[in-house]
């Protein structure tokens, strides 16, 4: 049930975005928040969005890929 | 100029069976005489058949202008709709092949992403982002009000047929989709923002009569695989491609309105879509259909098919517009007056 899981989930997407539920907060590095009006969040993973910190969907294009899981050492 | 705003005036019949259904359609419901004239053109794109089944989905939507609303349930009406419905599935089934391949739940969003990459035609958002006039670009708006100011209705239907996961991911993208409770955010009070932003009139069905049974099929595909629950898979299955192939397209859409001189006005509803499309594709890829398929897996085959035809009705759809502006001519029936309107 809802009451056992954290109350904000970070969950990344194969070959995607970092999705983020729950009651979040983004802020810069110097605090100021960051303006989103979503109830989930999709953050880019790939670094080619041009609206960073969220995803556009341009992992498509530069055929970006990454696992669900953690990796664990990457070679 | 809100959607909400009731629809304006009764379409103009295109062929035999609209004029008959439109003239039925004013006055209190009867049993229709089914020996009636079925177009027999082209099922993905005549302007008969496609008018007349979207004149009976209607009913189920925002209703037909001037039309007693107790059509909706009327069973001669549904026979027609079925006939109808019957000819538009044999042709997609024609169009694209309905396999019976089984995609393990974990592969779902891979099978996906392969119909969403195989597509290498022409593309329209690339064509608005780099050489559109604005001409062009209102025409674009005005095919695309058909479902553009009902957006995400004909997916809704999905929901009471869903459960569990799948049904908690639909109602996620949903919600993002109607505004997550804040009426102006609705994605289709900002189309009708974009259209008045052009100079359109956004109310709900002001241009139908000017949009043609090639773009009309695609709003009927979503209508046909959402108010049938045999084909929930299908509906799925169109939503998931849908989310898919829609925020790096939006993008251009936006890029292209601001190389005009457009503003935020215009572009709302396209910025929307790039960061709420980044979103909801992988919950539709994921979550939704290879929820889906893990519930059931004999769900795997139509998820596909809903997603195929609707890439497939998609190109046909894009090929009709591109070719007409190549051509100098306009995509629309009639064109758009520059006061329209």
């Amino acid at each position: 049930m809802a009451d056992e899981r954290p109350d904000v989930t970070i969950t990344p997407y194969r070959d995607g975005p970092l999705l983020v539920r729950g009651p979040f907060r983004i802020e810069d590095m110097h605090g100021n928040p960051i303006q989103t009006d979503r109830e989930t969040v999709a953050l880019c993973r790939c670094g080619k969005s041009r609206i960073r910190p969220f995803c556009d969907g341009s992992h498509k294009l530069v055929r970006f890929r990454a696992p669900t899981g953690a990796e664990r050492g990457r070679q | 100029m809100s959607p909400a705003a009731a629809p304006v005036l009764a379409p103009a019949p295109r062929g035999e069976l609209s004029a008959i259904l439109l003239g039925a359609l004013a006055g209190a419901p009867f049993a229709l005489d089914l020996d009636l004239p079925f177009p027999e053109g082209d099922a993905l794109s005549d302007e008969d058949l496609h008018l007349s089944l979207y004149l009976c989905y209607e009913l189920h939507y925002r209703g037909v202008p001037g039309a007693d609303e107790r059509w909706e349930w009327e069973p001669s009406l549904l026979a027609v709709r079925r006939r109808l419905e019957r000819r538009f599935e044999a042709a997609l089934e024609a169009l694209v092949p309905r396999g019976d391949e089984g995609v393990p739940p974990e592969e779902v969003d891979l099978a996906l992403r392969e119909i969403a990459d195989a597509d290498e035609g022409r593309s329209l958002s690339a064509h608005v982002e780099r050489e559109a006039g604005l001409d062009e670009v209102r025409e674009f708006l005005v095919h695309r009000s058909a479902y553009q100011l009902k957006e995400a209705d004909p997916h809704s239907w999905a929901l009471p047929r869903l459960y569990g996961a799948p049904k908690a991911a639909l109602v996620e993208i949903q919600a993002d989709e109607y505004g997550g409770g804040r009426a102006d955010r609705i994605h289709a009070e900002l189309f009708a923002g974009a259209m008045a932003a052009l100079g359109l009139d956004a109310r709900y069905g002001a241009h139908l009569d000017r949009i043609p049974g090639v773009t009309l099929a695609t709003v009927n595909l979503m209508s046909l695989f959402g108010l049938h629950r045999r084909l929930r898979g299908a509906i799925v299955g169109h939503l998931a491609l849908f989310e898919m192939t829609s925020s790096i397209p939006n993008g251009r859409y936006a890029r292209g309105l601001r190389r005009l001189g457009l503003g935020d006005g215009a572009t709302a509803f396209f910025d929307e879509h790039v960061e709420a499309d980044a979103v909801h594709e992988n919950v539709a890829a994921v979550d939704l259909a290879g929820g889906l398929v893990r519930q059931d897996p004999r769900m795997a085959a139509d998820v596909l098919w809903g997603a195929r035809t609707l890439a497939a009705l998609d190109r046909r759809w894009c090929d009709h517009v591109l070719d007409a502006w190549e051509a100098g001519e306009t995509s629309l029936l009639a064109p758009l007056e520059d006061t329209d309107g």
